[in-house]
């Protein structure tokens, strides 16, 4: 099939067999729009300075690259570098793609920015962006995940936005997705929907990834500066996958270096508990677009516990999906207990506390790093800072009395 | 899919015979639609064959997914409640298999692709409609699968004789339009407003235009769903559609009386797709 859905010849729609535009119809006239104005955007000076000032001057745009030399010695091997984005404004990648998002909205005269959210980081980054462009800003977010992440559901309160709840499915991110589209039907006149990574239907993915790639343009600069050549090996977690496709797009076209995603292997791939869609999952269609999902022989969408809120999506963005069919990127999983490990290991080692989201992406990049040798350059993503999460890696470990080196299990 | 190179298709199956039907005795045809499983299967079965007998003229099915995005509360709710229960497409079928016995009133599919697109397999999409058709169903709604990534499901539906909906909205374009009109065997489900599933109290001045946008470039029948409620709301809509679409307040009148509330409201809203008909 090569629908091609915009007025161009070219199908920039799909990746491969995936992505595309599976929504009802009342849909499609605010997809083209957006469409049409991410492509003039994209193309219009005065847009990306004022998109390239905004992240610099309020962003903290480019972010850093730390040499781990703590992570370094514990993999043994090759020397291991951490794209800092934990130290762009709120504390997560996710900055680049509402900064980005926020201004096409004022650009396209929106008014209302519409968000779901996991972990609560990209509401939080959303709440953020809404602040400081003068926007109105509503956030739904999985009842279950308010709980879990209370201090992020006040962190967007205190920043004039509105968090609703939602009690409908399994009341986590992707009924969150769910009832943020259905808001958007009904007000796509003043709202824009800003999605939270590379997923839902076309344009989605693809503008999403247009704003978070500085990622890996800047990692690249960053490792060709300090080495003269360019890394072995780059690693993330993924989630709906838009940090990790945020460091491996630039790198794609150069296929010595190797792209490993990492999801979350919850209580493990061979259990139903866990959130590793390309992993373990099989192909299928949610939330507008063809790619890898967790479901049931049906194609009812699964339940995808994992201790971190923001990995639990049941879905993948579907360039990933595709990167995974052509054998550009790999795509592994990390346990539970796996996070907490790594989480323990960047905290002790090299004084960072990173979210739960970004600890899943430390043992399998350890591992890489050891099979590479002293020889090798692996850079892993950060993806954000885990002061949030500090309460929920407490009460795991109380709950399952797991043992983690440095961290007393609380009586 | 280009609109040029796609084949017209004919809009000849028992889909738009059922909807011309009602419309050659001075009517809108009233398209009644119901959850299987809701509250159970028995019952969601008595209510769509109380719906038959009060007077609607196509029965739309509806199969619950996980994840309703074009569902309002209403329909979410009720569809969670049969999904609660353990029941799959294939029960879903079972059950259709025992209506479309009972009733002459034709009956159709609606659900989301993913289901469609996951049933039995291999050749999902042909054993999907294969057994669609062996159930005695007459067509799908697939409210998710626009006609830009319907033909797939086109081929599947035409090679098993049944009828395809495709959804317009009054924010489609020209050429977006014309593909729905061409792809589109059954009727063409005219989306009153901007939103999802759900009963309103005003309905969007948005409708009317669509349609008229609609028969300006087919002479399928065009039936308007999204928000309609009551009888006086099915006449407004009769006034100016072919047909008429209800959920959610039947949805409503399932859960809180049964079959006997359910025949009570489609005998009511039967008689305002009369009256708007007949004021036209
Ligand atoms: C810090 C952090 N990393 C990663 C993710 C996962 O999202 P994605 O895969 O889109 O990067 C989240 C989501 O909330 C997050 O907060």
């Amino acid at each position: 099939m090569t629908a091609a859905m915009d007025p161009t010849d070219v199908d920039t729609a799909h990746f491969g067999r995936f992505g595309g535009r599976y929504v009802p119809e009342a849909l499609t006239g605010a997809l083209n729009e957006l469409d049409a104005a991410a492509r003039e955007a994209l193309d219009d000076p005065a847009f990306q300075a004022r998109m390239d000032a905004l992240r610099r001057d309020y962003g903290g745009r480019p972010t850093t690259l730390t040499l781990a030399e703590g992570l370094t010695e514990e993999g043994g091997g090759a020397r291991i570098y951490l794209k800092r984005e934990d130290l762009a404004h709120t504390g997560s990648h996710k900055l680049s793609n509402v900064l980005g998002q926020g201004l096409l909205a004022e650009r396209m005269g929106k008014r209302r920015l519409i968000a779901e959210t996991g972990a609560g980081q990209h509401g939080v980054a959303t709440a953020t962006i809404a602040a400081k462009l003068g926007m109105e800003c509503v956030v739904y977010m999985g009842a279950e995940d308010c709980r879990r992440q209370h201090l992020n559901v006040v962190r967007m309160q205190l920043m004039g936005a509105e968090v609703v709840p939602v009690e409908s499915g399994t009341r986590t991110l992707k009924d969150a997705i769910n009832e943020a589209m259905r808001d958007w039907v009904t007000s796509v006149e003043e709202s824009h929907y800003l999605i939270g990574s590379v997923v839902g239907p076309d344009p989605f993915p693809r503008v999403v990834r247009d704003f978070v790639k500085v990622i890996g343009e800047e990692t690249r600069a960053q490792v060709l500066e300090r080495h003269g050549r360019l890394p072995d090996a780059v690693t993330a977690c993924v989630g709906g996958g838009s940090n990790a496709l945020g460091i491996f797009h630039a790198f794609i076209d150069d296929p010595e270096v190797e792209l490993l995603g990492v999801e979350a292997g919850g209580e493990g791939l061979d259990t139903e508990r866990h959130s590793a869609t390309l992993t373990a999952g099989s192909e299928g269609i949610l939330h507008g677009a063809r790619s890898w999902v967790l479901q049931d022989e049906w194609g009812q969408v699964r339940p995808t516990p994992s201790v971190s809120a923001g990995l639990d999506y049941p879905g993948v963005g579907p360039e990933h999906a595709w990167l995974r069919d052509t054998g550009r990127a790999t795509y592994t999983a990390a346990t539970d207990a796996e996070a907490l490990e790594g989480f323990s290991l960047l905290a002790r080692r090299e004084g960072i506390l990173p979210a739960l989201e970004t600890a899943h992406a430390v043992v399998p990049t350890l591992r890489r790093a050891r099979e590479l040798g002293p020889e090798g350059i692996v850079v892993m993503n950060l993806s954000g800072r885990g002061d949030k999460d500090v309460d929920e890696i407490t009460e795991v470990l109380r709950a399952t009395g797991q043992r983690v080196p440095g961290m007393e299990s609380p009586a | 899919m280009s609109a040029a190179g796609a084949r017209v298709a004919p809009a000849t199956g028992q889909v738009a015979r059922a909807v011309r039907a009602a419309n050659a005795q001075g009517r809108a045809a009233l398209v009644v639609y119901l959850p299987a499983g809701y509250p159970d299967m028995a019952t969601s079965q008595a209510c769509l064959e109380a719906a038959a007998d009060a007077g609607a003229d196509l029965l739309e099915v509806g199969f619950p997914y996980s994840d309703p995005l074009m569902d309002g509360p209403t329909i979410q709710a009720a569809c969670q409640v049969a999904l609660d229960q353990g029941y799959t497409p294939r029960d879903d079928l079972a059950m259709c298999a025992d209506l479309t016995q009972r009733t002459a009133v034709p009956a159709l599919v609606m659900t989301y692709y993913n289901l469609v697109w996951h049933y039995g397999g291999v050749d999902r999409l042909d054993h999907f409609a294969a057994d669609a058709a062996a159930a005695g169903l007459t067509g799908a709604i697939l409210p998710d699968l626009p006609a830009a990534e319907g033909q797939p499901w086109a081929r599947a539906a035409a090679a098993h004789g049944l009828d395809t909906v495709f959804l317009a909205a009054p924010a489609s374009r020209e050429q977006a339009l014309d593909a729905i009109a061409q792809v589109t065997t059954g009727f063409v489900y005219a989306t009153s407003t901007m939103g999802v599933t759900g009963a309103r109290t005003a309905l969007g001045a948005d409708a009317q235009p669509l349609v008229e946008r609609l028969r300006a470039r087919t002479d399928k029948p065009v039936c308007v769903g999204l928000g309609v409620s009551n009888r006086a709301q099915a006449a407004e809509v009769a006034g100016f559609a072919d047909g008429v679409i209800v959920g959610s307040a039947v949805v409503r009148a399932a859960g809180e009386g049964g079959a006997p509330a359910v025949a009570e409201l489609v005998a009511d809203l039967a008689a305002g797709c009369r009256e708007g008909h007949a004021a036209r």
